[in-house]
C-alpha cells in the first residue's frame, strides 16, 4: 500500500468512526427574523451538548409547504403561532411539543442616521419613495406592519410606495442597501445588546399591532431524535432566553 | 381568474414584449459584430454576453440591486440624470431582463449571420450596394430564422424569469409582480388552487412556444444553411 493510499484509508476510517461516535444531528427550519439569535443559540447548544445543528432559514409559509410535503426538518421555529398550530392539527408535529420561544417586535428602520424619528411621524409626512416590508400575505411581520400603518392612519398615503420582500430578511435587505429609504423590519435584525446597532429607528409600541407570538415545535420527523427534543428544551433554558432577549424579543 | 392574477399575466406579457423589442435593437448589432469580427476581444465579449446562461439569477439580481441602488454606480448615474432609482420599477425590470435574456437573442442571430458567410455581402458590394444597404437587403432577410428563434426564445425566457425579479422587484402589483412571483406567493400563502391555475398556464404556454418554434423552424437552434 502506497503512503498516500494509507493516509487516505486512515482518513476514511477516522471519518467513519467520527460519524458513528458523534452525537445526533438535528435539522432545523428557522423563520428568517430569528436568524441571528438562532446562529448564536445553535453554536452554544453544539458546544454544550455535542449534538450537531443544521439550520435552514426562510419564510414560514414556504417551510409549511415543504414540511407538509415531506421535508426532512425535525424542529421548526415559526414566525407565528398559527402555522405550528396548523401542523399540529395535521399531526405533523410531536404531541404537546408546541411552545412560544419569542415574541417579536416590529421596528421602522432606516440605514441612514437621523432619517426615522423616534415617533414614526415620517410615515405621515416624509417624502420617501419606497417603504419596504415583508409580504403581509405570508409573513407575520408584514401583516403587523400593515396593521400599524392602518392604526396611525398612514396606510392610504404610503400604500403606493410599499415594496415587499419575500420574507423579513429581504425587507431588511431592501432597506439596508438603501434601495428603500426605510422599512418595517424585525427589531432582532437591527438590535444587539440593548440598542439599535446602526441607522435610525422607531420601535413601534406593541399596542399598535397583534403580538407576534413565535412558536416552535418538534416535528414528526424529529420524534425519535434525542437531539431534536434536546434543542427544544435548550430553547427554553435561561441561557438561550438571555440570548433571545438580547436581540430585542420579549418573552 | 382573479384580477390580481390577470394583472400579473398582463404585466408579464408587457415585460416580455418590451424586452424582446429592445433585444432586437441591442442584440442585432452585437450579433453582427460577433459574427463578422476578427478582433481579439471577440472571446471576451462572447463570454460576457453568455454569462447569464450559467450565472445563478440570484447573482445577477444581487449585483443589479447593489449597482442600481443609491450607493451603486448605476444608481448614482440614474439619480444624477433625474430618473430616480431603478429597483422596484418597471424600467428597472426591463433593464435587468435585457441583460438576463441577452444570450437568447444574440446567439441564434449570430449563428444565422455566420451561416450567411462573407460571399453574398461581397457580391452585393461589387453591385455597389452600400454596407448598410447590403445589411438590410441581404443579411437580415437571410438571417430571418435566426431572428425568429431569437425573438421567441427571448420572449419565453423573460416570461419565465423569477430569481432576478425576486431580487430587485419588490413584488408591486402592476409594476413588478409578474406571473412567476405571483405563483410563488400563492404557494407560500397555501393558495394551491390559484397556484395550479397559473402554473398550469405557464406550462402550457412554454410547451406551445417551443412546439411552434420547432415546427416553424425545424433547424432552430442549429445554424441555418
Amino acid at each position: 500500500m502506497s503512503r498516500s493510499a494509507r493516509t487516505l484509508s486512515l482518513l476514511l476510517a477516522g471519518l467513519l468512526l467520527s460519524l458513528s461516535v458523534a452525537a445526533e444531528t438535528v435539522q432545523v427550519a428557522v423563520a428568517a427574523n430569528f436568524t441571528a439569535p438562532m446562529q448564536q443559540i445553535a453554536a452554544d447548544f453544539e458546544k454544550d451538548t455535542g449534538h450537531k445543528v443544521v439550520l435552514s432559514f426562510g419564510a414560514t409559509g414556504k417551510f409549511y409547504a415543504q414540511i407538509t410535503n415531506g421535508a426532512p426538518f425535525e424542529v421548526f421555529l415559526s414566525a407565528d403561532d398559527e402555522t405550528p398550530a396548523k401542523l399540529e392539527k395535521e399531526l405533523l408535529i410531536a404531541p404537546h411539543s408546541r411552545f412560544t420561544y419569542a415574541i417579536g417586535k416590529l421596528v421602522l428602520w432606516s440605514a441612514q442616521d437621523g432619517y426615522v424619528d423616534v415617533k414614526g411621524e415620517i410615515l405621515k409626512t416624509g417624502e420617501f419613495k419606497h417603504l419596504s416590508l415583508a409580504n403581509p400575505k405570508t409573513a407575520p411581520y408584514g401583516a403587523a406592519a400593515i396593521e400599524v400603518l392602518k392604526k396611525i392612519g398612514a396606510f392610504e398615503r404610503v400604500e403606493p410606495r410599499i415594496v415587499q420582500g419575500e420574507n423579513i430578511a429581504q425587507a431588511h435587505q431592501f432597506a439596508a442597501t438603501g434601495n428603500a429609504e426605510l422599512g418595517f423590519v424585525a427589531l432582532s435584525q437591527v438590535y444587539k445588546d440593548g440598542k439599535v446597532t446602526s441607522g435610525s429607528a422607531w420601535v413601534v409600541p406593541t399596542s399598535f399591532y397583534t403580538p407576534i407570538r413565535q412558536d416552535a415545535a418538534v416535528l414528526a420527523k424529529g420524534l425519535h431524535n434525542p437531539a431534536a427534543k434536546a434543542l427544544a428544551d435548550y430553547l427554553k433554558s435561561d441561557k438561550a432566553r438571555a440570548v433571545i432577549k438580547s436581540y430585542g424579543y420579549e418573552l | 381568474m382573479d384580477p390580481a392574477d390577470l394583472a400579473a399575466v398582463w404585466l408579464t406579457l408587457k415585460l416580455a414584449s418590451v424586452v424582446t423589442f429592445l433585444l432586437l435593437l441591442v442584440g442585432t448589432p452585437i450579433a453582427w459584430w460577433l459574427a463578422r469580427t476578427r478582433s481579439r476581444q471577440k472571446g471576451a465579449i462572447s463570454a460576457i454576453v453568455s454569462l447569464p446562461l450559467i450565472l445563478p439569477p440570484t447573482v445577477l439580481g444581487f449585483y443589479l440591486l447593489v449597482a442600481m441602488g443609491p450607493k451603486g454606480p448605476v444608481g448614482q448615474m440614474t439619480e444624477a440624470l433625474g430618473l430616480g432609482l431603478l429597483p422596484f420599477t418597471f424600467p428597472g425590470l426591463v433593464i435587468a431582463s435585457v441583460f438576463y435574456s441577452l444570450p437568447f437573442m444574440v446567439q441564434p442571430v449570430q449563428n444565422a449571420f455566420e451561416a450567411i458567410g462573407a460571399r453574398p455581402l461581397e457580391v452585393a458590394a461589387t453591385l455597389r450596394a452600400s454596407p448598410w444597404d447590403a445589411f438590410w437587403s441581404i443579411a437580415v432577410p437571410l438571417a430571418r430564422p435566426g431572428f425568429l428563434s431569437g425573438a421567441v426564445m427571448s420572449f419565453a425566457h423573460t416570461v419565465g424569469e423569477f430569481g432576478v425579479v425576486l431580487m430587485i422587484g419588490g413584488n408591486i402589483p402592476d409594476k413588478t409582480r409578474v406571473v412567476s412571483v405571483q405563483i410563488f406567493d400563492h404557494v407560500e400563502a397555501l393558495e394551491y388552487t390559484q397556484a395550479h391555475g397559473l402554473a398550469g398556464g405557464m406550462l402550457a404556454f412554454s410547451f406551445v412556444v417551443l412546439l411552434t418554434l420547432y415546427t416553424l423552424t425545424p433547424r432552430a437552434g442549429s445554424a441555418p444553411k
